[in-house]
């Protein structure tokens, strides 16, 4: 019981964190280098715990991501809707790569996600991307692996300390 | 999709990401985006939830805060004693050329009454400070801690020491987003200060870069030309510094030449904004004129009559 609370704790306070990330100012020559910082946590949580994740919880989530941002209601939503999918559908197969592969998988993940985001921007008729649009994506297969060996080490811990 | 899910369908759970619920979500995000497209549903619903996103606004940019505070608080004595020098000269020169530029405005007061022009009105100025966080990159925005409570309005203009920075575009209860002048959707109508010709600076999402498209090949504009505001979009009054024209060439078709200016107002950098007080709408006819004649106190009363 007290392990399941600490686990649910770091589930809601890294996706907190992940919502504050992704608000934080940077230096201009940075901005667009920061990773999707949502899409990064909610695909671990669905990796490794899918039972808490499904699309309803990428829906809600997006949701209050668009609130946040500012965008077209809908727009996170629609994005975290489609990544949460595919990480679902082949979750056996990505949990078990290694983790060289993992990472070529979600920055093809994050790739799509540009390609989504782009159509969506194009549809509600918005000017071009800049060329600066497409860097995310490789920093964020950057990021994975840190954020990954990040949240495992600390559920580890959370596991070892009930025990 | 079909194929791939039945050749391994024993290793997954079929529940949890079935395509019929995929298909169904990703209908009700597009619906969403539809009804907020064409009727700004987020701007209600963000104002409900505002009490949750403002707190959000002031947890991110605190590192920055923290930073910026942390990088005053170990600059040297040195630095500050030059700095505070260098500011107090700044403060004399700037307040010498104020008791010129109102000696200025006098006269010019003066010659407006002569001409009997309704002179130009007082602008009334709000100061904010920029909340340091970051929506999207690709759009031109910054968010600021004035909001409905402390009476900002739609279309504000917003400046800041050097020139225009941009206008309000969505009010929250203690915080507002303003769209800057760079931003790709953002066009506001200028003059050309040396010649007095009208233009369009639209922004080009970059932040150092205005587009002036469509200048007639024969217009007289010349490299570090001024750009002032118009006036004419009744959003920004007139007169503020906008930007320079940087270069001039001609634009694909070759029927118009094409500028590029750096804008005035320092865009990149965090600290406090001026919001200007709404102008006044001048809707109806003009208020009726002073009375003309000799003082009441001189007219003939009954009892003063033969």
């Amino acid at each position: 019981m007290n392990r399941a609370r600490a686990n649910s704790w770091l589930f809601w306070g890294s996706i907190l964190l992940c919502y504050l990330l992704q608000l934080m100012p940077l230096p201009q020559a940075l901005l667009p280098m920061k990773p999707y910082w949502m899409a990064l946590v909610l695909a671990y949580w669905a990796l490794e715990s899918p039972e808490r994740v499904s699309l309803g919880l990428a829906f809600i989530l997006g949701l209050f991501g668009d609130a946040l941002a500012g965008e077209l209601l809908g727009e996170h939503a629609m994005r975290l809707c489609i990544l949460c999918f595919i990480l679902l559908r082949f979750r056996s197969r990505l949990r078990f790569f290694p983790m060289w592969q993992q990472t070529v998988a979600v920055f093809a993940l994050l790739l799509n996600d540009r390609i989504v985001l782009l159509m969506v921007r194009a549809c509600a008729g918005d000017p071009g991307p800049v060329p600066t649009f497409w860097i995310e994506p490789f920093t964020g297969a950057v990021a994975w692996p840190w954020l990954f060996l990040l949240l495992d080490d600390l559920r580890a811990r959370v596991r070892a300390t009930d025990s | 999709m079909a194929l791939a899910s039945n050749e391994s369908a024993p290793l997954f759970s079929p529940g949890t990401s079935s395509t019929l619920r995929l298909i169904a979500y990703l209908a009700a995000t597009i619906v969403l985006m539809v009804a907020d497209h064409r009727n700004e549903y987020l701007t209600r619903i963000r104002w409900g939830l505002s009490a949750a996103i403002e707190p959000m606004y002031r947890i991110a940019a605190w590192p920055s805060q923290v930073a910026r505070q942390a990088s005053m608080a170990i600059t040297d004595r040195d630095e500050l004693t030059q700095r505070n020098q260098k500011l107090s000269e700044q403060l004399l020169l700037a307040q010498a050329r104020l008791n010129r530029l109102s000696e200025l405005r006098d006269e010019n007061q003066r010659l407006q009454e002569l001409l009997d022009v309704q002179h130009s009105l007082g602008l009334g100025v709000q100061l904010a400070k920029i909340i340091d966080v970051d929506t999207d990159p690709a759009r031109h925005r910054i968010i600021i801690n004035a909001g409905a409570r402390q009476h900002v309005q739609m279309g504000q203009a917003v400046l800041d020491a050097h020139g225009v920075m941009g206008q309000i575009v969505e009010v929250l209860p203690n915080t507002s987003t303003v769209l800057l002048i760079t931003d790709a959707s953002h066009a506001l109508p200028v003059t050309i200060e040396r010649t007095g010709m009208r233009v369009i600076a639209h922004g080009s999402g970059a932040l150092d870069r205005l587009e002036l498209p469509n200048v007639p090949i024969s217009a007289d504009v010349k490299v570090g030309d001024k750009l002032i505001t118009s006036g004419l979009g009744g959003h920004f009054p007139a007169g503020f510094p906008v930007g320079e024209i940087r270069s001039i060439a001609n634009d694909a078709s070759g029927m118009f030449s094409a500028a590029v200016a750096k804008p005035s107002a320092a865009l990149d950098r965090s600290g406090d904004v001026l919001i200007l007080q709404p102008l006044p709408d001048q809707i109806g006819p003009p208020a009726p004129a002073p009375q003309e004649g000799p003082p009441a106190s001189l007219a003939p009363t009954a009892a003063s009559k033969p």
